[in-house]
């Protein structure tokens, strides 16, 4: 199978694989309190690889706050910052903003700090979106990244807006009357592309060189940059731990979360399956998806379908 | 002493005259009346260069109050005005910089709250904060808002304080009104005010966690501590004020008294109604009546012991409250109950609600309040049970 998967890969996954010029300083330090196969707690330690030292990281009330920042312990080596839930693109713009009047005023000598936010699904797509957007209007200079894991795991698998058709959730029960979540999941990447920043990208901690590749570009291209991660959680989609890669990849492989990057308004597919795998292959391990009936499967795969065809468009590809 | 120059200025434009005073390093607001003037005025400083500050536009109070947070973690020297029910969308974040020792600035022109919606006056909106750690002191004329707007840097920022500050100027009365007072120069001020220099600010070259998760075994603790620094404060605003004033010339003391020599009823207010009440007194000093006024200029820390001293040989304090905390009464006339209540002598105290919305009070109303205390604090000694009145209610 892995063998397979490197075919169709193919020539991309080729040029990012470079595992000898990772580094191998953690900034975010082992120790955290995170579950067993938290997909959410390896993408934060590969974007916090791919960022270096010098940058300030603002984060969300949620999972990775909880589970990383315990006082009197943090796993932190760099700066660090939590205030609220919904406020993290704005407590990074009065930041760069501290920066950049401080630099200007010959308060700080200017040291080209980076700023990044991290928050959940539910704190980007959700009680967050307002500040997000209006961060991303006035075009500060930092980077957002959403780690998505589809649900508010931290508070017990309540459903978000992030949360996909059909999935269970304790808010979302599957009952007579319900097939659990009822909407689509809401595409935050295409409403940040909205906001005509100069990068967009999603991202999976599956593939942890296309993840890192995307955001260094993000902190290096000068304005807003959003990063959209897919984060899988075995907790909250009720899959065996070990399989948390496995998830990603499918999620990828089956075109349920493409990955691409969106620079400057151009679209670009990081990976392109022109068979996708049918999405049952994705479900089938994750029991908040196992209630579903097979007509319900084939409207999923259908809008799958769908999507990716129209995101092949976009990115121009035939 | 530093003369400065006399001049009219509306009370919005003396605040920004403070702040561009202060070299504020970062502004962040949302237009909200009875504020707009002071934002009006920074961008057109900023604009024209007069203060080099980053304003940020944000889209809500919420991200207003969210950027200041940040912008003082990272070292900044910060700004952000608001009003009414901008303040209360604030309410969340106001409890970070307070748990976090952010010596955030704000200036509220304080308004009612919805509904009926009304951009005028009250103290509605101070009042829902004022649990929540900030030093809230309140200005009655443009000279002060200008005076506790500078002071407020230099209280908040002492590392020895490090607490948000919020002056008070009550919407439309001061924000919108043209008053003769006297401006410093730039250079009289630029030795007041010290360079802002957070001890532990966001910085990769010394990395902080700032914000961390408190479990029960450590969470009391850390509202103790902060509990403690913040009773603290008063010290540091004495010896601000008193600097302010050696230098200056204008003395600020956390209770004010007017003509309060052998006064036997003591008028409480807060605020820009103290300049009428003031007349209220004087006709009624005129009369022969042993009244005299106090204002409370800071509501947080609560100045129990200058209070208490304020009112020792007192019979009646009445309490005028621009507020309703609703089945409870008026909440100054509650808090100066309790700070009253352990004393062994001590006065009868007679609250009243006025001012809602905006509604003037005039100095009628003041002499009514006074006269009709009596007739109240009688009732009490018989055992009736007094509601608080609201006074210029139409049936």
């Amino acid at each position: 199978m892995e063998e397979e998967r490197g075919k169709e890969m193919g020539k991309e996954e080729a040029e990012l694989f470079a595992p000898r010029l990772v580094t191998t300083e953690e900034n975010f330090a082992p120790g955290h309190r995170a579950c067993i196969g938290c997909g959410e707690a390896l993408a934060v330690r590969h974007v916090c690889k791919a960022m270096g030292k010098n940058v300030i990281i603002v984060n969300a009330t949620g999972c990775i706050e909880i589970i990383s920042s315990l006082l009197p312990q943090t796993s932190w080596c760099v700066p660090w910052i939590h205030t609220l839930f919904e406020n993290v693109a704005a407590v990074v713009s009065g930041i760069e903003s501290a920066y950049k009047a401080r630099a200007r005023k010959g308060k700080i000598h200017d040291k080209d700090v980076k700023f990044v936010g991290f928050a959940g699904d539910g704190g980007t797509s959700d009680i967050g979106i307002q500040a997000l957007s209006g961060a991303m209007e006035r075009g500060h200079n930092f980077l957002y990244c959403c780690f998505d894991n589809e649900a508010y795991m931290n508070t017990g698998i309540q459903r978000s807006s992030s949360t996909p058709y059909g999935a269970w959730t304790t808010t979302a029960p599957v009952g007579k009357k319900s097939i659990g979540q009822t909407t689509w999941k809401k595409n935050m990447p295409e409403i940040a592309v909205a906001h005509a920043i100069p990068y967009v990208a999603t991202a999976c901690p599956s593939y942890p060189f296309d993840l890192m590749d995307k955001v260094r570009k993000g902190v290096e291209m000068g304005g807003p940059a959003y990063v959209h991660i897919l984060s899988p959680c075995p907790t909250g989609w009720r899959y065996p731990p070990n399989l948390t890669i496995e998830m990603g990849r499918l999620a990828v492989e089956t075109g349920v979360f493409p990955l691409y990057e969106v620079i400057n308004g151009e679209y670009r597919l990081s990976f392109d399956f022109p068979n996708l795998k049918p999405v049952r292959e994705y479900m089938k391990a994750q029991r908040r998806f196992r209630h579903l009936t097979d007509d319900i499967v084939e409207k999923i795969q259908a809008r799958v379908e769908k999507e990716y065809l129209r995101l092949r468009e976009k990115a121009g590809v035939e | 002493m530093k003369k400065g120059k006399i001049l009219g200025l509306e009370g919005s434009f003396a605040v920004a005259e403070a702040v561009r005073l202060a070299n504020a390093d970062v502004i962040a607001a949302y237009p909200i009346t009875p504020q707009t003037h002071i934002v009006e005025r920074l961008s057109e400083m900023v604009a024209d260069g007069d203060l080099d500050a980053e304003f940020i536009c944000v889209e809500s109070e919420h991200t207003a109050m969210s950027a200041c947070v940040g912008a003082s973690a990272a070292g900044a020297r910060v700004f952000t005005c608001t009003a009414g029910q901008g303040l209360e969308l604030m309410h969340e974040v106001l409890y970070i910089p307070s748990s976090m020792r952010l010596p955030v600035v704000a200036v509220i022109a304080n308004r009612a709250l919805s509904a009926p919606l009304s951009v005028w006056c009250d103290h509605s909106d101070m009042m829902a904060i004022r649990d929540i750690g900030w030093i809230q002191m309140l200005a009655e004329n443009n000279q002060q808002a200008f005076d506790l707007t500078l002071c407020a840097y230099r209280i908040a920022e002492d590392n020895e304080v490090l607490f948000p500050t919020m002056v008070h100027i009550d919407g439309f009365y001061l924000s919108h009104v043209i008053e003769d007072m006297t401006l410093p120069d730039d250079e009289e001020v630029a030795g007041f005010i010290p360079e802002y220099k957070h001890p532990f600010a966001l910085d990769p070259d010394k990395p902080v966690s700032m914000g961390c998760y408190g479990p029960p075994f450590i969470y009391p603790e850390t509202k103790k501590a902060q509990e403690v620094a913040f009773e603290n404060t008063i010290p540091k605003i004495l010896e601000t004020w008193r600097e302010f004033g050696d230098l200056f010339g204008r003395h600020y003391a956390l209770v004010e008294k007017y003509r309060m020599e052998h006064a036997k009823i003591a008028l409480l207010t807060m605020g820009s109604c103290s300049e009428t009440a003031m007349l209220a007194i004087d006709e009624m000093r005129a009369e022969g009546e042993e009244v005299g006024l106090i204002r409370l200029r800071l509501w947080r820390p609560f100045p129990f012991r200058e209070f208490r001293e304020a009112v020792k040989d007192v019979e009646v304090v009445v309490v005028l409250d621009r507020c309703v905390s609703f089945g409870m009464g008026g909440p100054v006339c509650s808090e100066v109950k309790s700070a009253l209540y352990d004393l062994r002598k001590k006065p009868n105290v007679v609250g009243f609600i006025g001012g809602l919305g905006g509604r003037d009070i005039p100095i009628e109303e003041f002499k009514y309040m006074i006269q009709s205390a009596l007739g109240k604090v009688k009732a009490i000694e018989r055992g009736e049970e007094i509601e608080t009145e609201m006074i210029g209610i139409r049936e």
